[in-house]
């Protein structure tokens, strides 16, 4: 009972004394540091992932009709009821995991499927750094599909040029979309959650107006759709039996490129300056009201470049709503990857893997696609909330960190 | 201003004063911009024999006559007194100056609905009690979302809220074949999701926005899931059926607004009720006075006693039962079924017209009947043939919304501790 008071400073680890211990991502040395912060940080957003998915397997199996039939009768045959809920549980996962990883033809079409969630996922990653809560991505990837569109197909050049020109054009739209949310909250103070939520319905009128005028939509047809995408802006498939396109690699240089962009340069050591504190960076002497616009600008550009690959890669025609889900799915999924570059691309193979997987498991198991949403929803709460998962699996509060704050009031600035 | 060239000190009053005019100019601008629009678009492209009819009265009523207006006249009349209005409102003092241009866009709306039935007849008495129905879950939304925020908790969530009601009003009423089992139904689970928004935010700490975003897609998710995997399968469980509209005697008389007001369904005298209810009670109970300064200085209303998470948990519960009824409107007092995301989008309107109400009731009901004009206008336009693409219109509670945050018109002033966790003795 008597301690030396020797050992008296070790009952406060380092770690609980850091203020970032919840955001590894904010002291790592290099890429190679990165990597080992990251592989430290798993811990929690696995346990968050694996909560979500016995939740969703409590959820297929208490809305399935023939196995609740089989628990209505647990007290006479309770085997049964228990072997039938996890025969649908195992086979629904199993085809989930088969038909995202379990063939070549599943994995490519998983990569496919993750690219866009990356691009965006990064669009709200990088806004969280600066601060800036990104629910525009909707908006953005659509306003950014909308040009590259309408460069696909209004121009006729060779694919050198017509392909860069379109990805650019997408970049811009999504920009200037996202900018103005950025503007609106330097200039005026408008709380961009607000704004982007807007803006995003905004988006998604411009678009059905769009696909209502000739410029836009196919000849001869009366529905809302536009011309298919001309070969020459389309993304390249290198590998004809692994068709996956050139966008996804895009994606990874991207999200290689955010985090140069946020750990080796001025323009991101200022963003991520103003994100932890505006006021301080103010006094510091940094332009609070550039750097915002310039953050969204870039956080849409980013979405924008998202929605280009969509359009350019596995659906090369716009309709109406353009994959605006994408949008949400990508704060889904830079919660998950703690708002870091090289989380964002994993948990973006982890998403487009759920997603690619849905399908198959929608066809296989007849359990529907939309729990996939709800797998996604509960992992954005289990990340959100470490303290669910903490009482759930009983982990010590210093290895997952605190919950991270990621906005302001309405009202604050 | 003056020709000193030393630097004066900075005065707050001086800087509050040429903000003051610039926010009155703009205000004077944007009416007569509006007025001049009114003036160009309407009055100009009619001709000077052309004559709108509106029609006054519901459906087989015939009460007041119908309205028969020359229409280059009305809307030169409607233009000119928005242009006027501009003009007066350099003359009067902040803040009750974004009237004027509430005013003035009135008149343009007024200009637009009497040019669109110009050599025709427009279905006057049908716009204004269509703008009133589509009002309804969006107030009742509003409604909720303030609520919420007005004791420093944060919202998005109105639309996962309405469009899980919508989906447990749907199926209790259609397996017990009560309407009325359904509605309250509808509004428990508008309180289980409240109670899980609250618990979320005010026990686990999760960042607000975060935890509504958590609501909305876990909710869309769920139902979609759910028909999907039960709705059709068995369909008649997806067979609640509507309210039918209920009249209040005598009240109903009255020219015009008898019918419009006194003769509804129950959610939409619900959502009056609602209204008058608590523009009073949050500003003359004392409920309402915890509530407003719980959201306003939660440590203040700590100090003397009051539990700040007590009080959140109950209003953010209530508002989720609230946002359950109009949730519920939905399915049962509009479709009679249930639709994957049926609310569509109606939670984020009805968070724009929280914002726009400026946090208070009477606003919220305010703003949602504009918003709700605004979708009817397209109904009432294509009737008429007339050629305003619709999606412009359905743009604009979005873009009036983003204006309204941008203080173009006058800052909202927002509960000071929105969407502040609150950490007693912390």
């Amino acid at each position: 009972m008597t301690a030396p008071p020797a050992e008296a400073p070790e009952v406060l680890p380092p770690e609980a004394v850091d203020p970032l211990a919840g955001a590894p991502h904010d002291r790592e040395a290099g890429f190679g540091g990165a990597v080992r912060d990251i592989v430290k940080g798993l811990i929690g957003p696995l346990l968050a992932i694996l909560t979500a998915l016995i939740v969703g397997a409590l959820i297929i199996v208490f809305t399935d009709p023939d196995t609740l039939e089989a628990w209505g009768s647990f007290f006479s045959a309770p085997g049964t009821a228990l072997s039938d809920s996890w025969d649908l549980i195992a086979t629904s996962y199993r085809a989930l995991f088969d038909s995202s990883l379990g063939s070549q033809r599943a994995l490519a079409r998983t990569l496919v499927q993750s690219t866009p969630l990356i691009l965006v996922g990064l669009s709200v990653a990088l806004a969280f750094k600066a601060g800036l809560f990104n629910i525009g991505g909707a908006g953005q990837l659509i306003v950014g599909a909308m040009a590259a569109a309408w460069v696909g197909f209004t121009f006729d050049l060779p694919q050198v040029v017509h392909l860069p020109l379109a990805l650019v054009a997408g970049t811009i739209g999504g920009g200037l979309w996202g900018a103005t949310i950025g503007f609106l909250k330097a200039r005026t103070g408008a709380h961009e959650v607000i704004t982007s939520i807007m803006l995003n319905f905004v988006a998604l009128r411009l678009l059905d107006y769009a696909l209502s005028t000739d410029t836009f939509r196919r000849p001869g047809r009366t529905d809302p759709i536009s011309p298919e995408m001309p070969e020459s802006v389309r993304l390249p498939v290198p590998i004809d039996s692994f068709r996956v396109h050139l966008g996804f690699v895009l994606a990874l240089l991207v999200a290689w490129g955010c985090w140069w962009l946020l750990q080796r340069t001025t323009i991101g050591f200022r963003m991520r300056a103003v994100g932890a504190n505006a006021h301080a960076a103010r006094y510091a002497g940094m332009g609070v009201a550039a750097t915002t616009v310039l953050s969204m600008g870039i956080a849409g550009g980013l979405a924008g470049l998202g929605g280009t690959t969509i359009l350019l890669g596995s659906t090369p025609r716009l309709t109406g709503g353009f994959f605006a889900s994408v949008g949400f799915d990508a704060i889904a999924l830079a919660l998950l990857g703690r708002a870091s570059p090289i989380g964002v691309v994993g948990a973006g193979l982890l998403f487009g893997a759920l997603q690619a997987g849905s399908t198959g498991m929608q066809a296989q198991t007849s359990t529907p696609i939309d729990i996939i949403f709800v797998i996604q929803a509960l992992i954005i709460l289990f990340v959100a909330a470490p303290a669910i998962v903490r009482t759930v699996w009983r982990v010590k509060e210093t290895r997952l960190g605190a919950g991270q704050r990621f906005s302001a009031g309405w009202g604050a600035q | 201003m003056t020709s000193v060239t030393t630097a004066p000190a900075p005065r707050d009053d001086v800087v509050e004063d040429t903000g003051a005019r610039r926010h009155a100019l703009t205000v004077a601008g944007l009416c007569i911009a509006v007025g001049l629009a009114a003036v160009v678009l309407f009055g100009l492209t009619a001709t000077s024999d052309q004559v709108s009819t509106l029609l006054m009265n519901p459906r087989g009523v015939d009460t007041i006559p119908d309205v028969e207006l020359p229409t280059q006249i009305a809307a030169f009349v409607l233009g000119f007194g928005a242009i006027a209005l501009g003009v007066r409102s350099l003359q009067v003092v902040d803040p009750k100056i974004t009237v004027f241009f509430g005013g003035a866009l009135g008149l343009f709306a007024l200009a637009l609905v009497i040019w669109a039935a110009r050599d025709g007849t427009g279905a006057f008495y049908g716009l204004i009690a269509g703008s009133v129905q589509r009002a309804t879950p969006i107030a009742l939304g509003a409604i909720a979302g303030l609520l919420c925020e007005r004791t420093g908790v944060i919202n998005i969530a109105i639309e996962g809220m309405m469009l899980a009601a919508a989906f447990g009003a749907a199926i209790t009423a259609s397996a017990t074949g009560s309407l009325w089992i359904g509605l309250l139904c509808g509004i428990l689970t508008g309180a289980l999701f409240g109670a899980i928004h609250a618990v979320i935010s005010i026990r686990y700490e999760v960042d607000q926005i975060v935890g509504g975003t958590f609501i909305n897609i876990f909710a869309l998710g769920m139902t979609s899931y759910l028909t999907v995997r039960v709705l059709v399968q068995y369909s008649d469980l997806n067979q609640p059926g509507t309210f039918r509209p209920f009249e209040v005697p005598l009240l109903v008389e009255i020219p015009f607004l008898g019918p419009l007001l006194f003769s509804q369904n129950v959610f939409g005298f619900l959502m009056f009720g609602l209204v008058a209810f608590l523009a009073w009670a949050l500003f003359n109970t004392r409920w309402g006075l915890r509530v407003r300064s719980v959201g306003e200085h939660p440590r203040a209303a700590d100090t003397v006693g009051i539990s700040v998470r007590f009080i959140r948990y109950r209003n953010v519960i209530f508002g989720g039962m609230v946002a359950g009824i109009g949730g519920a409107w939905f399915t049962l007092g509009s479709a009679g079924r249930f639709d994957q995301n049926m609310t569509n989008g109606k939670g984020f309107i009805a968070l724009a017209a929280m914002i726009f109400g400026r946090w208070h009731p009477v606003g919220a009901l305010i703003a949602a009947l504009v918003f709700g004009f605004s979708e009817q206008l397209n109904d009432y336009l294509a009737l008429l043939d007339t050629p305003i693409p619709s999606e412009f219109l359905l743009m604009a509670p979005y873009v009036v919304t983003i204006v309204v945050v941008a203080g173009l018109v006058g800052r909202p002033r927002v509960p000071a501790a929105n969407g502040q966790v609150y950490r007693s003795g912390g």
